[in-house]
């Protein structure tokens, strides 16, 4: 298949792709730094290329809900924002995670706690993959670490999002959304018809006709025996998601003695700190994560068999490196080191950390 | 080949756009390309940069601290930036509104007089092209024709007649930089 070049930030790239993708819908409110979302498609006009609506909404809540419903109708849609708009979704999250349904949900990480900062940062990871709504739901999560992957695994996420009817949560982070890179955009797939949707969804509510059956779309189970039913049979979906769907890659890890574990801009610095690491005779790897729920758990037990420690390494005072410590469960050392509050660490800082918390340490 | 390179300097003076410009250049001779720049909030009214890397190979960080070469065009950036180049590595910068010169002896620096250069011919939007130019006479990384393509790749069509205007300052640039010497 042709695949058209361009330079692109990573906001407009997945923008882009989302379109090309097929999406039906984008509700949305800017909030930086991930605002060129709404901006590039504002300007892109889809629904005069493809018929995609995009709608500023009033409000993040406002949006979330307008994707509950689009959801509800079978139709492909998504919405985006950074920290502090994530959170104000997450009731709408947990409702869609509950009533079975597929969107995808962007959230380009800035500094927190509260407004926080608009650089980038990775301190949502509890957020994204522990559930930051209410209720026993997963989300997938997938972590892209250059603007190809932002336009490459938005389609990944809208295939997912339908395969499992779940909300799939793409992790960003400000370096990733702002930055500019090569991008090869995959040609226009045509919208679902109605009467597409009609056919394949057997969930979808199009609409009822006379003698159809009548389809509900809820997340209300008001009598126990019926929620824990539901409970039961969303847990089997999560482990099949866990057995089918973990995805990660290995940069220098064949022979490494030490592996760095990271994802997003992280896993970028990181690779540069396995180079300089080589450099000074230390053999070092690198276990990029692309999923985060599913957490590639029996990966990184593997590792531990041939591995003398492991790095977390992450935008946040200490997220993921708790996942890395229950997968690693004591066999090897484990440690994290971080930047936070809209620091990026350098890879020089990394190498340093590598030396004297795991190597020295 | 990886160059690895920050542009510094205040905001509007094109910082961004230089950094885009080569970006696309790069990419019209078929290699990688990074372009990350500052967005924070020091970019209202103040210093803004961009950190361009251009490399033959798959580019591992966006986010260094060390460049191959400093392109400076305010003193807050030479304050920030000079320590910053590899031993070995280039500095460029534009002395007009420099206070401390640049002293390290490790490194090569040079000087282009571009505001200058971008008054005397009567258009100081050229002033980002000039500086361009001068840094592709000391690292020639991207061809000039492909910089003429990169600049029809980025410009919308209905500025594409300031192009020749744009390669004539980058020309310019190529032939007034100079060698400066610590004190």
């Amino acid at each position: 298949m042709a695949r058209e070049l361009k330079l692109m930030k990573g906001n407009e790239a997945i923008a882009e792709a989302a379109i090309r993708a097929g999406a039906d819908a984008y509700f949305g409110y800017p909030i930086t730094p991930q605002s060129e979302v709404i901006e590039y498609l504002m300007a892109e006009k889809p629904h005069e290329r493809t018929g995609k609506v995009v709608l500023q909404a009033e409000s993040e809540v406002a949006a979330i809900n307008m994707v509950y419903g689009a959801a509800g109708a079978g139709k492909r849609v998504w919405t985006s924002s950074s920290s502090p708009g994530i959170s104000l979704k997450q009731e709408g999250i947990s409702y869609i995670a509950g009533a079975e349904l597929p969107c995808v949900i962007l959230n380009v990480v800035r500094g927190g706690p509260g407004l926080g900062t608009i650089q980038p940062s990775q301190a949502d990871y509890f957020q994204s993959v522990k559930g930051g709504g209410h209720g026993d739901y997963r989300l997938i999560v997938l972590a892209p670490s250059s603007v190809q992957e932002m336009a490459d695994y938005v389609v990944d996420a809208f295939d997912l999002a339908f395969k499992y009817r779940n909300p799939v949560l793409i992790l960003s982070d400000g370096v990733i959304g702002q930055m500019m890179e090569k991008v090869y955009l995959i040609e226009q797939r045509p919208r679902l018809t109605d009467e597409e949707i009609k056919q394949r969804y057997a969930w979808a509510t199009t609409g009822k006709k006379d003698g159809t059956e009548r389809r509900v779309i809820t997340s209300l189970a008001l009598k126990a025996d019926e929620m824990e039913a539901h409970n039961i049979h969303l847990q089997k979906k999560y482990a099949e998601i866990e057995a089918n769907e973990v995805r990660f890659e290995e940069f220098q890890c064949d022979d490494a003695e030490y592996v760095f574990v990271a994802y997003g801009s992280s896993a970028r610095v990181c690779q540069k700190a396995v180079q300089l690491a080589r450099n000074k005779g230390i053999k070092a790897g690198l276990l990029r994560l692309i999923t985060l729920f599913p957490f590639p758990k029996a990966e990184i037990g593997r590792l531990t068999g041939q591995v003398k420690g492991m790095l977390a390494v992450e935008m946040s005072s200490g997220q993921m490196i708790e996942d890395v410590k229950l997968a690693v469960n004591g066999r090897i050392k484990a440690e994290h080191f971080g930047r936070f509050g809209g620091n990026i660490p350098t890879p020089d800082e990394v190498l340093y950390a590598l030396e004297t918390q795991i190597i020295g340490g | 080949m990886t160059e690895e390179i920050i542009i510094a300097g205040f905001g509007g003076q094109g910082v961004l756009s230089m950094g885009k410009i080569l970006a696309y250049s790069g990419i019209m001779q078929d290699q990688e390309v990074s372009w990350m720049p500052s967005y924070g909030p020091e970019m209202r009214g103040g210093t803004a940069n961009v950190t361009v890397i251009v490399s033959d190979e798959r580019i591992s960080s966006p986010i260094l601290n060390q460049f191959d070469t400093a392109i400076i065009l305010n003193q807050q950036s030479m304050d920030k930036f000079e320590e910053t180049v590899k031993p070995g590595g280039v500095l460029l910068y534009d002395p007009n509104g420099i206070t401390r010169h640049p002293s390290r002896t490790d490194i090569r620096i040079f000087q282009i007089e571009g505001a200058k250069k971008a008054a005397d011919l009567g258009n100081t939007k050229i002033f980002n092209m000039i500086v361009l130019g001068a840094y592709l006479q000391i690292k020639p990384i991207v061809k000039l024709e492909n910089v003429v393509l990169g600049l029809k790749k980025s410009l919308p069509t209905r500025y594409h007649n300031l192009i020749p205007m744009n390669e004539n300052a980058i020309q310019e640039g190529m032939k007034n930089v100079t060698a400066y010497q610590p004190a």
